[in-house]
């Protein structure tokens, strides 16, 4: 168990640090999709299964769409 | 878009989303979950369906007319909850003392307000993030 906490931690990492460094905004979002569904996954084994709703639905679902729908608008590449 | 498959699906998948919402709020005071979650897995339903049908037919599911009134009354309906306490000589968002039934524990209806307050702010939360995604994307409609 605590292997997985630790393989899910480093990918977590993985993502914040990619996230901050993808130039293209909407690879930047999906990145940010994973992040938010890895962790719903840490929230779960934290005991914490309502706050693991919440992400799984807000974090992975609404923001995702509301962040491609402001892209849309502007531009795709960061400057 | 016009994609046969996705409208299918989303026809056949709306309403368990929407059953799975309503269940989550309801039972907020009984399970994982509450008001934000239940509220927020019921305005995925409606965006899930403003993706697959447009901002035309999205906004003819949920106009945006409705949407802020239930907006608005939800979150007057939970003042309101809140005032029966001062009226009743109490505080704020008082429960059992201001007069509301305590139920049988572990069933539906218990927990005095609690249940009316989480529908209440669950109306908010779904028709606020309804509001929010038709706000963002109402643009195309007037092109």
């Amino acid at each position: 168990m605590q292997i997985l906490n630790v393989i899910l931690i480093i990918f977590l990492i993985a993502c914040a640090l990619a996230v901050e460094r993808t130039k293209d905004l909407i690879g930047a979002v999906i990145i940010f999709a994973s992040y938010s569904l890895v962790m719903a996954i840490i929230w779960l084994l934290l005991r914490a299964p309502d706050i693991a709703m919440t992400e799984a639905a807000i974090g992975a679902g609404v923001t995702t769409i509301l962040f491609i729908g402001v892209i849309s608008r502007t531009r795709r590449m960061e400057k | 878009m016009n994609d046969l498959i996705v409208k299918t699906v989303t026809k056949l998948i709306m309403p368990f989303i929407q059953l799975y919402g309503i269940y989550v709020i309801l039972h907020g005071h009984l399970s994982p979950g509450g008001a934000f979650a239940g509220g927020a897995i019921m305005g995925a339903s409606y965006i899930l369906y403003t993706l697959a049908f447009g901002i035309h037919e999205g906004h003819k599911k949920a106009p945006h007319e409705i949407t802020s009134k239930i907006e608005s009354g939800g979150i007057l309906f939970f003042i309101g909850l809140g005032l029966v306490g001062i009226v009743s000589g109490g505080f704020f968002l008082e429960n059992l003392s201001a007069g509301f039934p305590p139920g049988v524990v572990g069933t539906l209806l218990s927990g005095g307000l609690i249940p009316l307050a989480t529908f209440a702010i669950g109306m908010k939360v779904a028709s606020t993030i309804v509001t929010l995604f038709h706000r963002t994307i109402e643009e195309e409609m007037y092109d």
